[in-house]
């Protein structure tokens, strides 16, 4: 028995004396003892010295929790000829002097947790990983730039990469932007070389309109089916020459690309510089789906690229490693009636702003009110909407990067338009990031931005104009603004798309829908899931620099796995007691992994024999989650390093 | 039926016959296997026939042989549930579909008063023949629990069906109802209520014995190593363990064919445990029912993308 102190972290709360004196009565218990910082080198030396001299045949270190330190332990028990297997790990920091101020009792859990593991580790055996190969490719799915840069880094490693892109675009939101905080470099100009590298580098493959249907397998070895979407083109006969899209009559669906603000045809290009260049029929709006007629596109397309019959395409392929790039949507502020959003045309996002900005949008550049076609004289942004809200109002988060793009946004109108005034309503103005302050105080300084410190209660219609109530908190009096345009600053909000993606990846997710990182601190960028990596907003919102070192980030650790040819697996893994199974394949329906099969046997049962129909596990796929043991009634299920009889021993000494 | 059997065991199609054995009192029946066709006189089918006979099969169709069994509408279920699960073999089965106008209950019968009966004539009304006298009474007045809330006429397997009128026409109960108003009770009158209950318990084994979900070649409370089992014989607390640990095995699995309240000689009423785990996985996953195919299709064995997420719907009861 090792207990640890953590310095003042676990000595501060429990008392560390009563529980190595506890753990001396305790059935097994040959040595007991203490030390300040069990993982500093001087710490392990001293579990390598308990081994040797007492000859252990087990160790139970009393410490933090096992997801920090356990992989530490085991080394250092393997180090002095100790299965590693045979240590167990009794979390009192976290679940004591963490959770507890009163010592008395954080000493008393203390005692509990350590007799659990005590009564667990009594029946340990050694265990022994097997191996298992990995696949030299990775899928990444999503394909903005946090995808494109994960794929692109991966790729120049030397590793082959494919995009999925449920789009028929790669490019993400960053395309849709005009110029980009804190540089004010053009979106478009830093954004387009990268997807043109990305689809014309040997080692990527990207599958755009795509979705992935199935996930299966674990780390080194997933199986993927991506449903390629029926564009009803021909990728490789088109020629991009556009002739189609210019002749198709049905023009009135909403651009997706324009946020709605401009429409485009049924056969259509999301916008000029998209990657692939090959169009897309919308086969809800193309009048030869909709009435049967029609098919002009199909008459002037010389290279016979357009195929109304093509169907939707499954393809299977397999991976060592998935990366997760699904990016965010700016939420609707529909919902917050007090704005008027959806009613008053000249209430928009700010993503529909950087469309009426973009030299490629809708308007060609010009700031127009969308009420009229004039250009306003006063704009009003508004910032935090749904964002660091209450629960039901909203997102209880801070969605980080619409303080600045804000700021971004007040600039550019004043920089293009100095007689148009701008008012900023804030409740902080939050820059924490290299030249975000200096770029923000610019936009008060130099370029005369109006900031108010408060929130909008009401905006309505008066004259042609919009009347903006708030209140004025440095002031503290309710204000009114005249306003042409008022642009909110909407919060980032996770796909629709990812917790169903989450799932079927064995992923977990937060409250939130963004997907969970392994270690908020030390493991950023990974799943808690093997094998699967983070990048970009779908992890968490941010802006463009911190998407691309995140991105860099995920693919260093997804070339880690890729770089090796073997990887050691978990030997806690399940198998079956063939005479208690009863062959209901219960276990094989539950297992994720598709690691049980069923086989008729003959049974010796006491000299009894019988063909039984009974379950068998393989144990290369097997990766010990659990299921099946907690799903098998009878028990014949059992998980190695965990089995039904250690744990049950370890509820026994929690309740003695 | 004693035709049909008689045919099919002379003719050698089917090795043995599971139907109903009459007893000494009228309302006497018992689960019979018949291997002899000069044996069928005994075999009968009425009221009172409301033992399932399905979970027998298991038994049965380890034999060289085809076995025929009559199954009312609501057995089927189980038998359904059994071949999901490869506890019986399709193949060696010959399933004759018979009709059920609802089973009764012969405690209900004893509860009106009725007793030392000698005779009874079963139409729309029973007319009861006893020592002291005739009575005359509805049938739906003493129907098993069970039947009262009947999953209707439709057998879910079988080979043939027979007799004319095959319809079962009790009431449509709301199964629920008791479920819904122990939901509504605070946890310390559901405790109560509870204790009260299996509290009387006696450990028969009864329950276990009959419920065609509890199938295991070793339940695990007759292992001595699985650490259970010892577990629920050491405290008078720990014995309740027993049925909520039950109720744990048969979730998802019970087609709620009521048979555990109808056999414990306690009078407790056991399928409450399984019918909130019915209601329960219905309401967060759809409507299911357990045997409504061959399929081993239970919502806790399957997943899907729109699955509940257990961390947002395990608000529990009581904290509201
Ligand atoms: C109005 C506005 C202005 C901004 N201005 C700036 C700025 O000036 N500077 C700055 O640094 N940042 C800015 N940002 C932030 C910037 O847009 C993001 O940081 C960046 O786009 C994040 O990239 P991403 O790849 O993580 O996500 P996204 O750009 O959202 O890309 C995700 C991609 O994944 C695809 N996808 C989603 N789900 C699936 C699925 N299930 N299967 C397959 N594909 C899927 C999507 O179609 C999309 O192509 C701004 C954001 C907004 C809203
Ligand atoms: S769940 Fe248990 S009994 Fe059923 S097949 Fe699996 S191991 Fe056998
Ligand atoms: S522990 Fe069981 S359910 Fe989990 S992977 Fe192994 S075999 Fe499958
Ligand atoms: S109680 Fe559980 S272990 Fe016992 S027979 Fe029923 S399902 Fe099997
Ligand atoms: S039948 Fe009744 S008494 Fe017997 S074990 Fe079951 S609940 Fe207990």
């Amino acid at each position: 028995m090792l207990v640890c102190w953590c310095g003042s972290n676990i000595a501060g709360t429990v008392d560390i004396n009563t529980v190595v004196e506890a753990s001396k009565r305790e059935p097994g218990v040959v040595y007991a003892t203490d030390y300040q910082y069990m993982c500093a080198e001087g710490g392990q030396a001293m579990v390598r010295r308990a081994i040797e001299e007492h000859s252990l045949t087990g160790i139970v270190v009393s410490a933090c929790s096992p997801r920090m330190h356990e992989t530490t332990f085991r080394k250092a028990a393997a180090a002095a000829g100790l299965n590693p297997y045979m240590v167990e790990i009794a979390n009192i920091r976290e679940h004591c002097s963490w959770v507890h101020k009163d010592k008395e009792v954080g000493t008393e859990k203390a005692v509990v947790l350590m007799r659990a593991a005590i009564a667990k580790l009594n029946l340990n055996t050694p265990l022994f990983p097997g191996e298992s190969g990995v696949i030299k490719r990775a899928l990444v799915i999503g394909g903005g730039i946090a995808g494109i840069q994960t794929a692109l880094d991966i790729a120049d490693a030397g590793y082959e990469v494919d995009i999925v892109e449920k789009s028929p675009t790669i490019g993400g939101t960053m395309a849709q932007l005009d110029k980009t905080f804190p540089t004010l470099d053009c979106a478009a100009c830093i954004l387009t070389p990268k997807m043109v590298d990305a689809a014309q580098h040997d080692k990527i493959t990207l599958y755009t309109y795509s979705e992935v249907d199935e996930v299966s397998g674990f780390v080194g070895n997933f199986s993927v089916k991506i449903r390629q979407k029926a564009r009803c083109i021909n990728s490789k006969l088109c020629n991009g020459c556009g002739d189609c899209i210019e002749k198709c009559p049905a023009k009135k669906a909403k651009s997706e690309f324009d946020e709605g603000l401009a429409n485009r045809k049924a056969i259509y290009v999301p916008f000029a510089q998209a990657v692939p260049n090959v169009p897309v029929i919308d086969q809800t709006q193309c009048l030869k789906f909709k009435t049967g007629k029609c098919g002009l596109c199909e008459k002037v397309c010389l290279p016979k690229a357009i195929n109304f019959e093509q169907q939707d395409e499954i393809i299977e392929k397999e991976y060592g490693v998935i990366i997760a790039a699904t990016g965010f949507r700016p939420l609707s502020p529909e919902r917050y009636g007090e704005y008027g959003y959806g009613q008053l045309p000249d209430v928009i996002t700010s993503l529909e702003f950087e469309r009426l900005m973009n030299a490629a949008g809708p308007t060609g550049g010009a700031l127009l009110r969308r009420s009229n076609g004039e250009k306003p004289k006063s704009i009003v942004f508004i910032q935090c909407v749904g964002s660091r809200a209450e629960p039901d109002k909203g997102k209880s988060y801070c969605s980080k990067i619409c303080c600045m793009y804000t700021a971004k946004h007040a600039m550019l109108v004043r920089d293009k338009y100095p007689n148009i005034d701008v008012s900023v309503f804030y409740i902080d103005v939050r820059t924490p990031g290299k030249n975000f302050d200096e770029f923000y105080r610019r936009a008060v300084e130099q370029y005369g931005v109006n900031y108010i410190k408060g929130m909008v209660g009401k905006i309505a219609e008066e004259d042609g104009r919009l009347r903006v109530q708030g209140s004025d908190l440095i002031e503290d009096t309710q204000i009114f603004v005249d306003a042409d345009l008022v642009v909110l600053a909407t919060a980032v909000e996770a796909q629709a798309s990812a917790r169903p993606l989450g799932t079927m990846l064995t992923a977990s997710m937060d409250q939130n829908n963004f997907f969970s990182e392994s270690h908020a601190k030390l493991r950023p960028v990974e799943s808690p899931t093997a094998g699967i990596f983070l990048s970009g907003v779908c992890q968490g919102p941010k802006d463009i620099p911190e998407t691309v070192a995140q991105a860099g980030a995920a693919a260093v650790k997804a070339l880690g796995i890729l770089s090796k040819d073997k990887l050691i697996g978990n030997p806690c893994i399940a198998g079956p007691d063939e005479l208690l199974c009863n062959g209901c394949a219960s276990c094989e329906k539950v297992c994720p992994y598709g690691a049980i099969t069923y086989a008729d046997k003959e049974i010796n049962d006491h000299g009894h024999r019988t063909t039984r129909h009974v379950a068998e596990i393989n144990e290369a796929i097997c990766q010990g989650c659990g299921a099946c043991t907690v799903t098998c009634p009878s028990g014949a299920m059992d998980l190695k390093g965990f089995t039904n009889r250690q744990i049950m021993a370890e509820v026994d000494a929690i309740c003695r | 039926m004693r035709q049909k059997a008689h045919e099919l065991l002379s003719s050698g199609a089917v090795g043995a016959v599971l139907a109903w054995e009459k007893g000494e009192l009228p309302y006497d029946t018992s689960p019979a296997v018949f291997r002899d066709a000069e044996a069928l006189d005994k075999m009968v089918y009425n009221g009172f026939c409301g033992s399932n006979l399905s979970k027998y099969l298991i038994e049965q169709g380890k034999q060289d042989e085809k076995v025929l069994v009559f199954l009312k509408p609501c057995d089927t279920y189980s038998l359904n549930q059994l071949l999901s699960e490869n506890r019986v073999a399709r193949e060696k089965l010959h399933i004759i579909g018979i009709g059920c106008k609802g089973k009764l209950d012969v405690e209900k019968l004893r509860t009106q008063g009725i007793k030392g009966i000698t005779g009874i004539e079963e139409n729309e009304t029973l007319k009861i023949q006893t020592l002291y006298g005739d009575h005359e009474l509805p049938r739906e007045d003493v129907l098993l629990e069970k039947c009262l809330s009947c999953k209707g006429k439709d057998h879910k397997v079988y080979d043939e069906l027979i007799g004319e009128d095959l319809s079962a026409d009790t009431e449509q109960g709301d199964k629920y109802a008791k479920v819904a108003e122990l939901e509504g009770q605070t946890p310390a009158e559901r405790f109560a209520f509870w204790r009260g209950e299996l509290s009387k318990c006696i450990r028969c084994n009864a329950c276990r014995n009959t419920c065609p979900s509890c199938t295991c070649l070793k339940c695990v409370f007759d292992n001595a190593h699985s650490g259970v089992a010892a577990k629920v014989n050491a405290t008078e607390f720990e014995e309740n363990m027993f049925h909520i640990i039950r109720a744990f095995h048969v979730a998802g699995r019970c087609s709620d064919c009521g048979e555990c309240s109808r056999v414990c000689p306690q009078g407790i009423p056991i399928h409450l445990l399984n019918r909130k785990f019915i209601k329960d996985i219905s309401g967060f996953y759809g409507e299911f029912q357990a045997g409504e195919t061959a399929e081993l299709n239970s919502p806790l064995l399957c997943y899907d993308l729109e699955d509940a997420e257990p961390n947002i719907i395990s608000k529990r009861e009581g904290d509201n």
